[in-house]
């Protein structure tokens, strides 16, 4: 099968990513220990505490103490604000809906986790969530659990945004097509074609036979979703460096609606393959559940593999850069700097491969599920 | 655990997000996209098929036309070894027909030459006829005018002849 060869290249970059970042986190405590031993208790309760999720209270005892796996968590996690620069960042709008109905307020009258917002309830940011607290300022805990917070955080602004370039792109790519009607491409639509080829000759044609043009607007569009916001986290500034495809509520979502199109489309022979697979009837007890269990396994493996490529990326690129904060040093820098360059030209080539793999292997399925009677065995 | 569990609201944006751009991008970018390629593949196919077709007439018009201009140079060749036969022909048939005809003109001139001769003959016959006649009455004539001449012959002639 063709896409072994893909299966082989994530393998490896997935190996050599966590290998180097295994590498660089050891080494880094390693050294930590060394250089700053006055500091190394202090550095092992920091990451204790950020193990335990309570990075950001343990944080506020030491400000000065440079703390990686929190800078990093706090990088790869959602925030309600966006960060500029120095302490310049947008507020965001966030949206609750409560109980006591719906709330819409900037995310500015926290003050940056700092104060209370009193509206219907009282509103606090605790450990990057949204609480509803009483008025001494304890965590209403039966409370919280029941606001469905709907918020333009930074990573839906980012994803928003990637759906408008995303929008503005493509239309104005196929008004080129209407304008060069039959002519050759020119400009951004000859960059998008041989993308928009690549898609449907090496992805859907090979996987979904003469049935390809169905899901061409599916794949496609999960395709360029993904890729754009693999590439928008890369944008280590505003307006991008959110880790949106990176997060495992973004990749579910897309596994999701992957593991719908899948069996929404499945054939007689796909179906039949799980209630009735071509084993000796005694095995049916363990080969049914199996096949069951099959049918999820496809799109959480989507959903993990995404999720878990694109925040290694991340993670590892910003251990590189906090190396130079570790070691307090500048000279630091000139290794970590090309390293983290390296890396970062690597990850340019994962989005592509990434948004690549879950694309084919969307197809790969759909093609699996599609499938005519007899094709099968 | 943070890092791994899902947030309604990114599920909630995201699932907007993906049919919003599957709704517009599905109905104004992939359809027109997709149909605009698959027209200009079909077109360049089909010019490429109908370049290899005008080859292949050219090709076949190049034939054509190579075996009209052997053909012409064959009815040319064929043309000129006819014409050639036929003058060969005509001369051939000229120089028996002159040769019949001269040999007739000779047969015919013999004859005359010979019918020429042959009056002459007969005219000279008769004119030495006539003469001969005229020169014998002369001399005869002559020879009667003396008659003791005559009459002496005579006697002669008598003395010889003896009776008996």
């Amino acid at each position: 099968m063709r896409n072994n060869r893909f299966f082989v290249v994530n393998r490896h970059a997935f190996v050599l990513i966590f290998a180097l970042f295994s590498f660089v986190s050891i080494n880094a405590f390693a050294n930590t220990e060394n250089v700053h031993s006055d500091s190394t208790q202090a550095q092992v309760n920091h990451t204790d505490s950020a193990a335990h999720g309570n990075a950001h209270a343990a944080g506020h005892g030491e400000e000065e103490k440079f703390n990686p796996s929190e800078l990093i968590l706090e990088h790869i996690a959602d925030s309600y604000d966006w960060h500029l620069w120095g302490h310049t960042s947008i507020h965001l709008p966030v949206i609750l809906y409560t109980d006591k109905g719906l709330e819409v307020f900037s995310s500015g009258k926290f003050n940056h986790g700092h104060d209370v917002y009193a509206g219907k309830n009282n509103y606090k940011i605790e450990h990057n969530h949204i609480v509803i607290v009483d008025a001494a300022g304890n965590v209403d805990e039966a409370a919280s659990k029941k606001v469905l917070d709907f918020s333009i955080t930074k990573n839906v602004a980012s994803l928003l945004l990637s759906v408008t370039l995303l929008i503005i792109i493509f239309l104005s790519v196929a008004s080129a097509y209407r304008k060069t009607e039959g002519k050759a491409p020119k400009g951004f639509q000859s960059m998008i074609e041989p993308v928009i080829i690549f898609v449907r000759d090496e992805v859907a044609k090979p996987n979904l036979g003469y049935k390809y043009g169905k899901f061409m607007p599916f794949l496609l569009t999960i395709f360029f979703f993904i890729w754009m916001n693999n590439m928008l986290g890369l944008v280590p500034f505003f307006p991008g460096g959110a880790n949106v495809s990176g997060n495992i509520a973004f990749t579910m979502v897309l596994a999701v609606i992957t593991f719908i199109v899948i069996n929404l489309n499945g054939s007689k022979a796909y179906w039949g393959h799980i209630f009735k697979p071509h084993v000796p009837l005694w095995m049916y007890p363990l080969m049914i559940p199996v096949e069951i269990v099959g049918i999820f396994t496809k799109p959480i493996a989507l959903m993990i593999r995404l999720f878990a490529n694109i925040t290694a990326g991340h993670i590892l690129i910003l251990s590189l850069i906090s190396l130079i904060f570790i070691f307090k040093s500048a000279l630091v820098a000139t290794v970590a700097v090309p390293f983290a360059v390296f890396i970062s030209v690597i990850e340019l080539l994962v989005a592509f491969l990434q948004a690549f793999i879950f694309t084919m292997l969307a197809a790969l399925f759909i093609g699996m599920a599609i499938e005519e009677p007899h094709a099968d065995h | 655990m943070e890092l791994v569990t899902p947030s309604i609201g990114l599920v909630f944006w995201t699932t907007v997000s993906f049919l919003i751009l599957i709704f517009v991008l599905g109905k104004f970018a992939w359809k027109p996209i997709m149909k605009a390629l698959d027209d200009r593949e079909r077109s360049i196919e089909d010019a490429l098929s109908a370049a290899e077709k005008a080859k292949e007439e050219l090709t076949r018009l190049n034939n054509e036309s190579e075996q009209l201009l052997k053909e012409a140079r064959a009815e040319r060749d064929k043309i000129l070894k006819d014409a050639k036969d036929i003058k060969d022909a005509t001369i051939a048939d000229a120089k028996n027909l002159a040769k019949v005809e001269g040999e007739k003109m000779i047969t015919k001139a013999k004859e005359e030459i010979n019918n020429q001769k042959m009056a002459a003959l007969a005219e000279v016959k008769n004119q030495v006829a006539g003469l001969s006649l005229e020169i014998a009455e002369k001399v005869l004539k002559h020879q009667l005018e003396d008659k003791s001449k005559q009459e002496s012959l005579v006697n002669d002639l008598l003395k010889d002849v003896k009776l008996n």
